[in-house]
């Protein structure tokens, strides 16, 4: 009996030992680490994405029981029509012209984060908030603040002797207005995370370089385009890249908001592909326009990548 | 920062020496206007600066980092404090070339500071300060960052270039062989003070107090307790009482041995005093020229000399005056 227990004991430590002895080893430690992330992205990002890349060849209609080969056609159509053409447009002028001015926001915040004052932590925690609220109910708060009949601004500049009753601007109604305003919403939405990366990049810059930037004799604008910016160039790219990938996939402000409208004047592709694809039922076709801009992004994304890798300072 | 009162002489070369956190580094960047001091006034040129931004106090600092901007060439860096000083554009080329020859690094004007040894970024950094050609030069550790050897030709370098320009210089260091071996005149800090400001030779052989006794010299001076007085003297004063050239004038210390450790050109003997000063632990540095032979554990007749006995004020630590033992 003893010997059995002992036999088992020992079995049972040669077992452990074994498991261990993987563990211990790089070559089979490493793959068993990435193992759930490798097989998260291939079942989340991965399926859906190569289900995309063959809907998008493809005739498949919602409710549709075949599915016959088509090759480009749903891209040929697609790009033809007027609504496809103004949604390319508006999407890089949403694109762009948000992520120049979250840029330029972000790293005003972030330079004037780095100083320390009193309630700093106050300010820090109200400009995380964005980001850190469900994206559609922000937008919820936003699509009354600019409401036709309930704008809080409206009323405001009414009671202020601004506007009269009778001009009030239709925030989300005009086709100009109403792509301010989402390119407005998507700025404030963008701003934290933007700043808190750029924030990260100025920290790492060592004090030593900024005495030096002094003592040499450099002004403010100086210190701050020839020094401080240059060095927080790579990390400032990291965060441009994914702000413009988000602006170009992203549609959950436009449909909260506007809906593409009006006239789809805010239309951008992510949320004609919805329209299409979802609530028309043209899987095919939606599928195509998800996809256009997929080359693109990629192409950007290297780019950006290669950028950050050669700038890298240190 | 403690009431510290420090003046340099035109073209000194002065060294702040000090145990890491005794405030030297502050008081350079007093100086250089990075921190601002709470009281006090700041002279360069004989023109109180306290209200001056760094740049405007014609000053050069070079860091402990170098702190080198990363993303300009060597050329950038050392045309930076120009271009930022407005010096005309035509002039530029020709003044970093200047300083570049100065330190030998011509050859490197086009790389990037990532791809420079230690060595050569100390010199671009010693290049960036000096371009401007400023009335006050002031070092924080710049050799620290180089291996041993290195630093000992960098030392010899620095010292060569900083006589050819002749502009007064202030340099931060927590070694003291660095100190002695560059300083016109050394102040010894400790704890934001100011404890003693001499010569090398006058700050390690007339010490001021017991802080300045016991951190020049390695091994430090002894410092044995009397009734009314602190007693010090140097390990290398200290020896076999055959070993002094004569008799005359002699303080004979029993010496009981404990270790010794063989140092190739001396050997440090550790022990305790017997005697007068029963108990007391010293050490004694002999030279390899005196063959005396010590023994563990054996006792041995040492002496020192009496005018190389030190006195002490038992509650201050301050200097007094020698008096018979």
């Amino acid at each position: 009996m003893a010997t059995l227990e002992g036999d088992a004991r020992a079995a049972a430590g040669a077992r452990a030992g074994r498991l261990g002895f993987l563990l211990d080893r790089p070559e089979w430690l490493g793959p068993l680490m990435i193992g759930p992330a490798v097989l998260y992205i291939v079942l989340v990002v991965g399926l859906p994405f190569f289900l995309a890349l063959y809907y998008s060849v493809s005739d498949i209609t919602m409710g549709s029981r075949t599915l016959g080969f088509v090759g480009l056609k749903n891209f040929v159509s697609v790009v033809s029509t007027t609504k496809f053409q103004t949604s390319l447009k508006n999407t890089f002028v949403f694109a762009v012209v948000s992520q120049v001015l979250v840029m330029v926001f972000a790293n005003v915040l972030a330079l004037a984060l780095l100083k320390d004052f009193r309630g700093k932590w106050l300010i820090r925690l109200l400009i995380l908030l964005p980001w850190v609220a469900p994206i559609s109910l922000g937008t919820i708060g936003w699509l009354w603040i600019l409401d036709s009949i309930y704008s809080v601004i409206n009323w405001t500049l009414q009671a202020l002797g601004l506007i009269s009753p009778d001009n009030w601007p239709m925030w989300l109604g005009i086709p100009h207005l109403a792509m301010g305003s989402v390119i407005t919403v998507h700025v404030w939405r963008l701003l934290p995370l933007a700043t808190v990366i750029i924030l990260a990049g100025l920290t790492s810059i060592p004090q030593d370089i900024h005495d030096a930037a002094a003592v040499d004799g450099a002004g403010f604008w100086r210190h701050l385009f020839q020094v401080t910016l240059p060095l927080v160039r790579p990390i400032m790219l990291v965060a441009a890249l994914f702000g413009l990938v988000f602006a170009f996939t992203d549609m959950i402000i436009i449909f909260v908001l506007t809906r593409g409208g009006p006239y789809d004047t805010t239309q951008v592709l992510a949320s004609l592909a919805f329209f299409t694809g979802i609530q028309g039922g043209d899987l095919a076709e939606g599928a195509a326009v998800a996809l256009f801009l997929f080359p693109l992004l990629l192409a950007v994304a290297v780019v950006f990548l290669r950028i950050a890798r050669r700038t890298e300072v240190t | 920062m403690d009431s510290v009162d420090l003046s340099t002489k035109e073209g000194e070369f002065l060294v702040l020496l000090g145990p890491s956190g005794c405030g030297k580094t502050t008081l350079l960047r007093m100086i250089a206007g990075l921190e601002r001091p709470t009281a006090g006034e700041i002279l360069i040129g004989g023109r109180v600066v306290n209200e001056l931004a760094p740049r405007a106090r014609k000053i050069a600092m070079v860091f402990q980092s170098y702190a080198l901007y990363p993303h300009m060439s060597v050329y950038k860096n050392i045309a930076f404090p120009l271009k930022a000083q407005g010096v005309p554009k035509a002039t530029i080329p020709q003044k970093v070339e200047w300083a570049a020859s100065l330190f030998g690094i011509e050859k490197l004007l086009q790389r990037k500071p990532r791809q420079l040894s230690g060595g050569e970024r100390q010199r671009v950094a010693l290049a960036r300060a000096v371009v401007r050609e400023p009335s006050v030069f002031l070092l924080d550790e710049p050799l620290s960052n180089l291996d041993a050897k290195l630093r000992a030709t960098a030392r010899d370098e620095l010292q060569q270039f900083q006589r050819r320009i002749g502009i007064t210089t202030l340099y931060v260091t927590h070694d003291q062989i660095e100190a002695m071996g560059l300083g016109d005149r050394i102040a010894v800090m400790q704890g934001g003070k100011v404890r003693q400001i001499g010569t090398p030779s006058e700050v390690y052989d007339e010490p001021a107090d017991t802080f300045v006794a016991g951190f020049l010299g390695s091994p430090p001076m002894n410092v044995v307790e009397a009734p009314d007085a602190l007693i010090g003297f140097r390990p290398e004063h200290f020896l076999p009482r055959e070993a002094h050239e004569s008799p005359a004038g002699l303080t004979a210390l029993p010496f009981r041995i404990t270790r010794v450790e063989y140092l190739g050109a001396d050997r440090l003997i550790y022990g305790v005093l017997e005697g007068k000063f029963q108990g007391a632990k010293v050490i004694a540095r002999l030279p390899s020229t005196v063959m005396a032979p010590v023994e563990v554990g054996r006792r041995y007749e040492f002496a020192v000399k009496e005018k190389d006995l030190k006195f002490f004020a038992t509650a201050t630590g301050l200097r007094t005056p020698p008096r018979p033992l």
